[in-house]
């Protein structure tokens, strides 16, 4: 089992987290894992993007080749598209269909959804409704992560577990509205691939 | 017994100093260095809270605090990013001369690509210039363990010991096992020759003839340490050298990793000479795979380059600039590339920018509303969040070069008569390197104008504590500037007009002024708040 992961937002949207998160649930079954960060100037509210890999053999490279991606995860619809050299034939793109505008050029969202709307494997899904509706705005990208959760190769449990494990220093009540976030995006997912 | 952790290539070095026995680790700020010493701070507790862990006013203190308690015996890390050794490059070119005492080393953070940097300068050719043994691990178990060595290489020669990594290496996560016992700190225990570190010429040409001597024991170290390695391949009709990360690369390009080529992984310097003397004897040309400068690959070829074909950066197998990735190094080996579908043309950048409510913000309005009398090209600024300022919509700076560079930068075109001149500086690079600029311009009565933004952190990095905080005004005051030509205003937009009419004032007097912006960063607000939040809603 290898998955090559993108993960994709802006500065603060959190997409660490889903890195940390997916890391921990390799970890704990004892597969390798690398995944190189975004630090410094671009975390001022530019593009990020971080590269997760997860293999039951030994990693070579931090970076993912172009063309070599099994899935994007996006916390962005904009941001999802810009990684898509990197994306393999058969990979899959999950993103959030809810757009973070803080350029002046930003373009025109109906634009934005179509282009989406286009690629062959997608899930998309309005993060940030969904994560409302799941206790807080806040879990947007656990949304995504849930909706990701049946391309990563793991156990549904596995990934839960490590949610748990994650923000358990935060305390229980944000323990279920992370876990909650998580299983209203999976939901979504499983009813989209049928 | 050992331990696995998931760590940052810059936590594994960090993990390392604590379990080979740091006794302190000095450092300033800088992507994508910050890491290791923010790790010690964060975890010298559970080994010994006494470690020293203070960041510095500048690369240069760093250097000479840890070259000090080297002197003392102690083990010592300093750490810095690449251009950070510019200032430090004194002491540490020094340092080869007065030797080491306990063990000593200098990690240097290297960015190729330029991600967060002015420039994508080579460490390996300080170590080259200083003559000091480097290592350059190619993943983080290797950086974890290169640490220990490190320390035990630089105690058993006398000799600082350079760590060169890259961004990739320092902010790329991986399993590392780590030693579950920690070595003790050394005793104190002073240099058994007093007048070792007396660089007088008489004592400094003995130590030299000394670091001399030693190249030769480098070089058979950096053959025996275990973190160069040859590995025979069948297909003799190239060589490949492949530098720190650089290897990952190329087994990422052949299944299991299996390249069919001859192999020299390298991550000691100097370079192993029997493994190259082996390349060069049995394969027709020779590969070389490095991030950063083509300095391996000058070294084998030479400046007349004959007699040997080696393939890399200068002959264009490799771009001449950039980060390495699997697909360069695809391209170098004549392999098939890969490449996904285009990057739809909707899609627009999206460059770092101010925060929302950052000071800086206000503080640029502020001064270009009070430069609009005047050509434009007049502010010179400096490193940090506020270089952001270049962009729109403010495009309000006209120069960005090193640390401290905007006041006397300002100085000398004042000099040559463009008055008024602006210099904008942060708080942190004002303690870094701008007092002494300061300290030029009030003695030449230079006619600029100096806005110290003081949003009392040193932001750009994520918020480490600024050696300058709350002496401002002092620091202004003790080098000369005319207390009432030094003004604090609120960087805020209620006080725009009155903001404007102060600079205009100060642009207007014929000496030199400072205007301290003060107001305290957005991010670390907000971080303060949130953890006054959450501890009032613990009690």
């Amino acid at each position: 089992m290898k998955k090559d992961i993108i993960l994709a937002g802006v500065g603060g949207q959190g997409i660490l987290s889903i890195a940390a998160v997916i890391g921990y649930a390799a970890l704990d079954q004892g597969m390798y894992l690398k995944q190189s960060e975004v630090h410094g100037m671009s975390q001022r509210g530019g593009d990020v993007s971080s590269n997760l890999r997860i293999s039951k053999e030994e990693i070579a490279s931090d970076l993912i080749p172009y063309g070599k991606a099994d899935l994007i995860i996006s916390v962005e619809p904009m941001e999802s598209l810009r990684y898509l050299p990197y994306l393999s034939e058969s990979g899959w793109v999950i993103t959030s269909t809810t757009p973070f505008i803080n350029v002046p050029n930003y373009p025109e969202i109906e634009k934005v959804h179509q282009a989406v709307a286009s690629l062959p494997k997608h899930v998309a899904l309005d993060a940030e409704t969904i994560a409302k509706e799941a206790g807080s705005a806040k879990s947007a990208n656990m949304v995504i992560l849930g909706a990701a959760s049946p391309f990563l190769g793991m156990s549904f449990e596995s990934i839960k577990k490590a949610v748990r494990a994650t923000f358990e220093k935060k305390g229980e009540d944000i323990v279920n509205m992370n876990l909650n976030a998580l299983q209203a995006g999976h939901d979504i997912a499983n009813k989209k691939i049928g | 017994m050992t331990k696995k952790l998931l760590l940052l290539g810059d936590e594994a070095i960090a993990q390392a100093a604590l379990d080979a026995g740091l006794s302190g680790i000095y450092a300033y700020p800088g992507t994508p260095s910050t890491e290791i010493t923010e790790y010690v701070q964060n975890k010298k507790n559970q080994i010994n809270g006494n470690i020293h862990s203070d960041w510095c006013t500048n690369e240069k203190t760093a250097m000479e605090a840890a070259l000090g308690m080297s002197y003392a015996g102690k083990r010592t890390m300093v750490c810095m990013k690449h251009v950070g050794l510019n200032v430090a490059a004194d002491p540490f070119l020094n340092s080869a001369i007065t030797g080491a005492n306990g063990g000593l080393i200098v990690v240097s953070a290297d960015d190729p690509s330029m991600h967060s940097s002015q420039n994508e300068q080579d460490s390996r050719v300080y170590g080259k210039f200083a003559q000091v043994p480097v290592l350059e691990p190619g993943n983080q178990q290797e950086a974890y363990d290169m640490v220990h060595y490190g320390f035990d290489l630089s105690e058993k020669y006398g000799i600082p010991v350079m760590m060169r990594i890259t961004t990739r290496m320092a902010h790329s996560r991986a399993g590392v096992n780590v030693t579950t016992s920690h070595r003790p700190e050394n005793e104190l225990r002073l240099p058994f020759n007093l007048r070792q570190y007396v660089l007088l010429p008489a004592i400094a040409r003995k130590q030299y003839k000394t670091l001399l001597n030693n190249q030769a024991h480098f070089t058979k170290e950096s053959e025996t340490s275990g973190f160069n390695a040859y590995t025979d391949g069948n297909d003799h009709s190239m060589g490949i050298v492949a530098c720190g990360i650089a290897n990952n690369y190329l087994r990422e390009n052949y299944p299991k990793g299996r390249v069919p080529y001859p192999v020299l992984k390298l991550g000691h310097y100097p370079l192993p000479r029997r493994m190259v003397e082996r390349m060069a004897r049995e394969c027709q040309s020779i590969l070389v795979l490095e991030d950063g400068y083509p300095v391996v690959e000058e070294m084998l070829k030479g400046f007349l380059g004959a007699g040997l074909v080696v393939k890399g950066r200068l002959d264009g197998s490799v771009p001449r600039d950039g980060e390495l990735n699997p697909n360069i190094v695809a391209r170098a080996l004549g392999l098939a590339d890969t490449i996904g579908s285009p990057v739809p043309d909707i899609v627009v950048s999206r460059p770092p920018a101010l925060c929302d409510g950052c000071p800086h913000a206000d503080s640029y309005l502020a001064l270009n509303e009070a430069l609009t009398g005047f050509s434009k090209g007049r502010v010179f600024a400096d490193i940090g969040c506020y270089t952001l300022g270049a962009m729109k919509p403010y495009e309000a700076i006209n120069s960005c070069v090193d640390m401290g560079a905007s006041i006397t930068m300002a100085k000398g075109a004042a000099d040559a008569g463009m008055v008024p001149a602006v210099a904008v500086i942060g708080d942190s690079t004002f303690g870094h390197s701008g007092i002494t600029g300061l300290l030029d311009a009030v003695n030449g009565k230079a006619p600029i104008t100096v806005f110290i933004l003081d949003n009392a952190t040193t932001a750009m990095t994520g918020g480490q504590h600024s050696a300058a905080n709350g002496k401002l005004e002092e620091i202004c005051k003790g080098i000369g500037v005319e207390p009432e030509h030094i003004r604090v205003i609120r960087p805020l937009k209620k006080f725009h007009e009155e903001n404007v009419k102060i600079i205009n004032e100060e642009l207007a007097y014929q000496g030199v002024s400072v205007i301290i912006p003060r107001r305290e960063c957005i991010v670390e607000l907000n971080k303060r708040m949130r953890e006054k939040h959450k501890k009032e809603n613990n009690e």
